[in-house]
């Protein structure tokens, strides 16, 4: 038993620091750090400096352009740029369709797009669930039907997160009606400016359109937009699934934000004394602390296995469970660490340049709207009920 | 025994019922309640005519209920339909003003013709006993008021401001016009609806008659005592639709071919959910029992304590229960889960009360 990293793992771990040290913008650092919103802009530009330096798909083989990480180097790099508050990477270009084409892609598709993820001249989004597909994705119902060279889409997506700045989409869509639900389903790239197409904002309890519904009617898609082979698109989507899902853990982002909830209890008080000496609340930020140490060392025994070759099974959906609980515990500890002052909402405050008058202590008109925002956690990237159901199914089978 | 509401409060629950839902289902509220004003003044109008904010008080100070149980019947209520109208700050205040005899100011606040703002917490933090940190000092004829106070629910909406402030002679009260010199307010939206207001008082001058309470530590307590049953109600309204709005989405939404609510994993959820608020319920009627007798702030703790523990397992449960959709700021669902979550910060979270709870059990 050794939990240490090996001298090469070291280095690489000093390697990612200094680049974060040198390269992480503060304006960026510190916009995640006081939970404050991000732009697109925001966004494309921490893309752009990763990219220029090579790091930004890390789950690609370098002859697409990664890096060639070990799953040890990819963990180490997330843990380390969640815990120096650099924005997190937009998943569906670059986590997501990258390694879903690098594995089942023609080579026509893989020079075609995946250069357009990594310079950042296409933003993807991710088009699986429907209004009566969620947990039960198969049951989709968005319809393919070939026509020459083209197949003519219909249908709805929903929650299509950033849709609203989506240059493409890749959608699950089901070309065979009469199969087996999961065995007519087919995944298709489409451009997100084609005729038929309509995009409608949804707003979140927090006030936040950050989800969308996207609207197909007769919408006409070159077959060479297809990935793999017709109704093979299941087996794309899982392959696809388990990528959503590493670093599901968010251990490093749940390290920085516990870090923060700790300097905040330091600083305010309540009844006269600190909030960390409070015996309630420092009962429940060490319950926390414990949890997450504890996490920690499961991802790591997770990673290790799957650096020795173990395929992900119940352990991926042990990761999401816990390690979206603990993030949910840490938001609502720090919501109530700001009492009353967590009621105030000024929505133009989470905004840069803000100049108006600060109600409540730093950071307070984040905490309430970033705790509702974080409940979606535990309920998308395959709910955390779903997650139980295979885990039961894995060690129980019946 | 019989734990059935009398006979008027039952009338009184099922008027108010009536009228929230006809003049402020949750479009109409979600549109006052996220606006420029932050409530209904019509509303706000209307349910005063109706006699609710009588309902508060007793009929010594002009009121016709004013019992611990009154106040559990009207805020049930409130929460039920999520209702933003300055109830709370009329509330406290008007049973800081009854406590201190000031009946004539009292029957303009039941008469619905003016509205008056509870003012009493402040931006720093202190420890139990200490002075505020709002000062008044008399100055011949007057007082003159320096400080500032902190998310004054509705202040905008407000007449008059009750003010505590710091004497020589310990706190005491003091009735302020809100458009009185040297008062400022900076008003925003609550990310659960309604406005608050960040109150700033800079040589503010009033009346030696201003002073409303000699004793303002009890006039403070009162208020707060009812200010804790009337929040531990709301929550528990509010808690009441939201597990009905997601027993209905169990029964509804379909996926994998039957119901959700067919998976016993859920059920057992929402069960779990159902006891809690059983829970919260006697401990709301405890504490409505309990108001005004010697018992009275340990049971409104116990009260607070388990509304504020439940509150948060119920809006959690029903977000997740419903998915995504419960996320979502079309459905009302939401809305109740943030005021649910929203109300364990208001005068004190459940680990402050649960302290409390241990403090008073010790000193009795
Ligand atoms: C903020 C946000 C962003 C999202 N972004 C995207 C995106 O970009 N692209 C995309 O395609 N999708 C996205 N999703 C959708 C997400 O994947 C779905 O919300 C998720 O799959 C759950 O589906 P549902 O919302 O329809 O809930 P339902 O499936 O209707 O579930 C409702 C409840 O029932 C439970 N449940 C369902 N089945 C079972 C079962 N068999 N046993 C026990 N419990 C069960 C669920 O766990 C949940 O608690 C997003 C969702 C959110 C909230």
């Amino acid at each position: 038993m050794d939990l240490r990293f090996t001298p090469e793992e070291e280095a690489f771990r000093d390697e990612v620091r200094a680049f974060l040290a040198d390269k992480l913008p503060a304006h960026l650092s510190r916009k995640v750090k006081h939970g404050l919103a991000m732009t697109k802009a925001d966004m494309e530009e921490w893309h752009g400096i990763l990219h220029a330096k090579g790091w930004l798909a890390s789950h690609w083989p370098e002859r697409h352009g990664g890096p060639g990480w070990t799953v040890v180097q990819r963990s180490i790099f997330e843990d380390e740029s969640a815990r120096a508050n650099a924005p997190r990477i937009v998943p569906f270009g670059v986590n997501m369709l990258g390694p879903v084409l690098i594995k089942y892609g023609s080579d026509e598709q893989c020079q075609r797009i995946l250069p357009r993820i990594l310079d950042g001249t296409d933003w993807w989004c991710q088009g699986y669930s429907e209004p009566g597909a969620g947990s039960d994705l198969a049951s989709l119902k968005t319809s393919a039907v070939r026509d020459g060279d083209h197949y003519v889409v219909n249908g709805q997506k929903t929650w299509t997160t950033l849709g609203q700045y989506a240059d493409w989409i890749f959608c699950l869509v089901r070309t065979d009606p009469t199969a087996k639900a999961q065995e007519g389903i087919s995944f298709l790239l489409i451009d997100m400016k084609s005729p038929g197409i309509e995009v409608r904002p949804i707003v979140l309890l927090d006030g936040d359109p950050e989800v969308n519904e996207v609207f197909f009617t007769d919408v006409r898609v070159p077959v060479a937009n297809l990935v793999g082979e017709e109704n093979k698109g299941w087996t794309y989507a899982k392959y696809l699934l388990t990528y959503e899902r590493t670093n599901i853990a968010g251990v490093g982002s749940s390290i920085a934000a516990f870090d923060r909830l700790k300097s905040i209890a330091g600083l305010l008080t309540r009844g006269g004394r600190p909030l960390a000496d409070d015996p309630l609340f420092a009962a429940r930020l060490a319950r926390i602390e414990i949890d997450l140490a504890n996490m920690a060392t499961t991802n790591m025994r997770v990673i290790a296995a799957a650096a020795n070759g173990g395929a992900p099974g119940a352990e991926s959906s042990m990761l999401k469970i816990k390690g979206t609980e603990i993030r949910q515990a840490i938001t609502a500890l720090t919501r109530r660490a700001y009492g009353p002052y967590a009621q105030p909402f000024i929505p133009e405050a989470l905004e840069d340049g803000y100049n108006g008058e600060p109600v409540g202590p730093e950071d307070a008109g984040s905490a309430a709207p970033t705790y509702f925002n974080y409940r979606k956690l535990s309920i998308f990237g395959g709910s955390n009920e779903v997650q139980k159901n295979i885990i039961s199914k894995m060690i129980v089978g019946l | 025994m019989d734990f059935q509401h009398s006979e008027d409060r039952q009338m009184l629950a099922d008027t108010l019922r009536r009228f929230l839902a006809e003049r402020a289902p949750i479009e109409a509220r979600n549109k006052a309640a996220y606006g420029e004003t932050g409530y209904s003044p019509d509303v706000w109008r209307g349910l005063a005519e109706l006699g609710v904010i009588g309902a508060l008080f007793g009929e010594d100070v002009g009121g016709f209920g004013g019992g611990g149980f009154d106040i559990m019947v009207v805020f049930e209520e409130i929460g039920r339909a999520l209702a933003v109208e300055p109830f709370l700050g009329t509330l406290m205040a008007g049973r800081a003003l009854a406590v201190s005899g000031r009946t004539a100011e009292l029957e303009e606040i039941i008469a619905g013709t003016t509205i008056v703002a509870f003012a009493h917490a402040e931006p720093q933090d202190r420890a139990t006993g200490d002075p505020l940190a709002t000062r008044a000092t008399a100055d011949g004829d007057s007082w003159v008021l320096n400080g500032a106070k902190a998310v004054v629910v509705q202040a905008e909406a407000a007449d008059r401001l009750l003010v505590s402030a710091q004497t020589d002679a310990g706190p005491s009260l003091f009735l302020v016009p809100a458009d009185a010199a040297g008062v400022q307010l900076h008003g925003y939206a609550n990310v659960d609806g309604g406005r608050s207001a960040e109150v700033s008082l800079k040589d503010v001058r009033v009346e030696v008659s201003a002073r409303v309470a000699d004793d303002g530590t009890a006039a403070i307590a009162a208020a707060e005592a009812a200010g804790l049953l009337a929040l531990s109600a709301e929550a528990l309204g509010a808690m009441e639709i939201a597990k009905s709005a997601t027993i209905d989405y169990l029964q509804t939404r379909k996926q994998f071919g039957v119901p959700i609510g067919k998976f016993q994993a859920l059920q057992h959820r929402i069960a779990t959910v159902l006891l809690e608020i059983e829970q919260a319920r006697s401990a709301v009627i405890n504490a409505a029992d309990a108001f005004g007798g010697e018992t009275a702030d340990r049971a409104l703790s116990a009260a607070k304590y388990t509304i504020g523990a439940t509150g948060q397992l119920v809006a959690e449960e029903a977000i997740q229960l419903h998915g995504g959709i419960g996320m979502t700021w079309e459905l009302p669902l939401s809305h109740y889960a943030k005021r649910i979550t929203m109300i364990d910060g208001q005068l004190g979270d459940q680990d402050e009360h649960l302290q409390r709870y241990i403090a008073l059990g010790r000193a009795a």
